[in-house]
């Protein structure tokens, strides 16, 4: 005998359970799981908090991955609670015992005035781009959107901002700050990968743009083509997530640390010097600031930049990918970063060494008293780095010329 | 004996050794034998009172002695000693 459509939904009603929008919404959190069964461009348009989405149509193989207790309850919904019946049918042929379809569905629920949120929604041109991070649980789509809708700020397009600027853009953060007010030189180009031959001459932010943009178009680029000195910086960094620190000068690496431990941005640092790096993160009154680590900076003798000692290309570049993953971290709020840890890379042993680091409570910075001090505005005195320095050749502490800061 | 490390930005000072073994039950009696035996450190880890100079750091098995005892941090034999200048390169 055959039946019609009323028939079947008649047999529905009276095997399955119903449940209004009103009960569902009163149920304590966690105790049903709550399935969408609609399509997923219907999902897109916003669902009732916390559902889980299987589309009918997938209902079969995939509703024990969404709800793997055959015994616990189950709340099936769909767009006017027609579809969802016969989905709870389907699922009691599954053995599933305790299966109830909402009645009205999502439209009842809108209609009663409940709450429900939209789905970050991605472009499939996205959703093919970022496919191996839409795969990694602790990134999916959420990550994702979390990246492109995120600021970071490199300062410097040097040794370390390269590799970081190339993969920040790869991830998908959507906007890439650069400081760097120098152009490409030759020289430049052994470990300043975001650089090309064919741009020697070039301004570095703009030969910079035109290599993040190659790689990912949707990346929004702003160029700061300056020095960053004490009168810009609160300015340059505001309105950025996280900043990666990849200068040559400890004058540059002071006034940054002290604006984004005001402006509370965790800065990742990373340093080089020949076969060696430094690497860790500061998040502002969580752990350590560049201050408590280093209180004053060194003579110029003890502390040369690249253009005067060297430095083998691979290492920054290696510091720098590691400045990414600790930047992506922090953006994703996913993992342990290197708060309160000094990594240290030394290449020819190829060896990494971990320090401990702590706040210095009595730091001119980031300790109690200088943020009350900053409050009541009287900041505290910091040891100043008045003189721009770099080791010359001969030793002598002079000004920096643009191509020696490169 | 207490292995000390050498950054590369000293290892001129200490004829390119990347670290040394020393004697000494705590760390100004390490850092004064690493002194005596290379005196070109003296200025670069010590102020003119013998104190430590504050950029540069000494660790002792991974921590920072500003944050145990100075100078007066007791070494043990085998003990890891780092001295770390923070460095500028970009």
């Amino acid at each position: 005998m055959s039946k019609s459509y009323a028939d079947l939904l008649r047999e529905a009603r009276e095997q399955i359970n119903e449940v209004t929008p009103q009960e569902v919404d009163a149920l304590p959190a966690d105790s049903a799981t709550i399935v969408d069964v609609r399509e997923a461009s219907e999902w897109e348009q916003g669902h009732v908090p916390g559902a889980r989405h299987v589309s009918k149509s997938y209902i079969e193989q995939q509703i024990e991955a969404a709800a793997p207790d055959r015994d616990a309850p189950v709340i099936l919904y769909c767009a006017g609670g027609v579809r969802s019946l016969f989905a709870a049918q389907t699922l009691a042929e599954m053995g599933y015992t305790n299966v109830s379809s909402m009645s009205g569905g999502f439209q009842g629920w809108k209609s009663a005035g409940l709450s429900f949120v939209t789905p970050v929604v991605l472009s499939s041109e996205q959703k093919q781009r970022y496919s191996r991070h839409l795969l990694i649980p602790e990134v999916g789509s959420e990550g994702q959107a979390k990246l492109l809708g995120s600021k970071a700020l490199l300062i410097g397009a040097g040794g370390l901002g390269s590799p970081a600027a190339l993969y920040l853009a790869a991830a998908g953060v959507g906007t890439i700050g650069i400081v760097d007010f120098d152009i490409v030189d030759v020289s430049n180009l052994q470990r300043q990968i975001v650089h090309t031959t064919d741009r020697v001459g070039e301004r570095k932010v703009e030969s910079a743009r035109k290599s993040i943009n190659a790689l990912n178009p949707e990346v929004k680029v702003v160029a700061h083509e300056e020095m960053l000195v004490a009168e810009n910086v609160e300015r340059i960094i505001a309105g950025y997530d996280v900043i990666l620190d990849g200068t040559d000068t400890f004058e540059t690496r002071y006034i940054l640390n002290d604006a984004a431990v005001a402006a509370n941005i965790p800065v990742v640092h990373a340093s080089v010097f020949r076969f060696e790096g430094q690497l860790t993160t500061f998040v502002p009154y969580e752990g350590p600031c560049y201050r408590c680590l280093y209180p004053t900076p060194p003579p110029p003798e003890l502390a040369p930049g690249c253009s005067v000692a060297g430095v083998l290309g691979v290492v920054p570049g290696i510091l720098g990918m590691l400045q990414a993953n600790e930047a992506l971290k922090v953006l994703l709020g996913i993992g342990n970063t290197l708060a309160g840890r000094l990594l240290l890379f030394d290449a020819l042993e190829t060896e990494f060494t971990e320090l401990k680091l702590r706040r210095d409570p009595n730091c001119p910075v980031c300790s109690d008293a200088a943020v009350q001090a900053r409050k009541e505005g009287r900041p505290l005195a910091v040891e100043g780095v008045d003189a721009p320095f770099l080791l010359t050749l001969t030793g002598i502490a002079g000004q920096v010329s643009p191509e020696a800061r490169a | 004996m207490s292995t000390v490390f050498i950054p590369a930005v000293l290892r001129p000072n200490v004829g390119g050794a990347k670290s040394l073994e020393l004697d000494g039950g705590s760390i100004r009696d390490v850092v004064g034998a690493l002194v005596e035996q290379h005196p070109s450190l003296e200025s670069q880890l010590l102020t003119d009172d013998g104190e430590l100079n504050r950029f540069v750091n000494v660790y002792v098995n991974g921590q920072d002695v500003r944050y145990l005892s100075g100078l007066d941090t007791p070494v043990a034999p085998a003990d890891e000693v780092r001295l770390l200048p923070a460095m500028a390169g970009g």
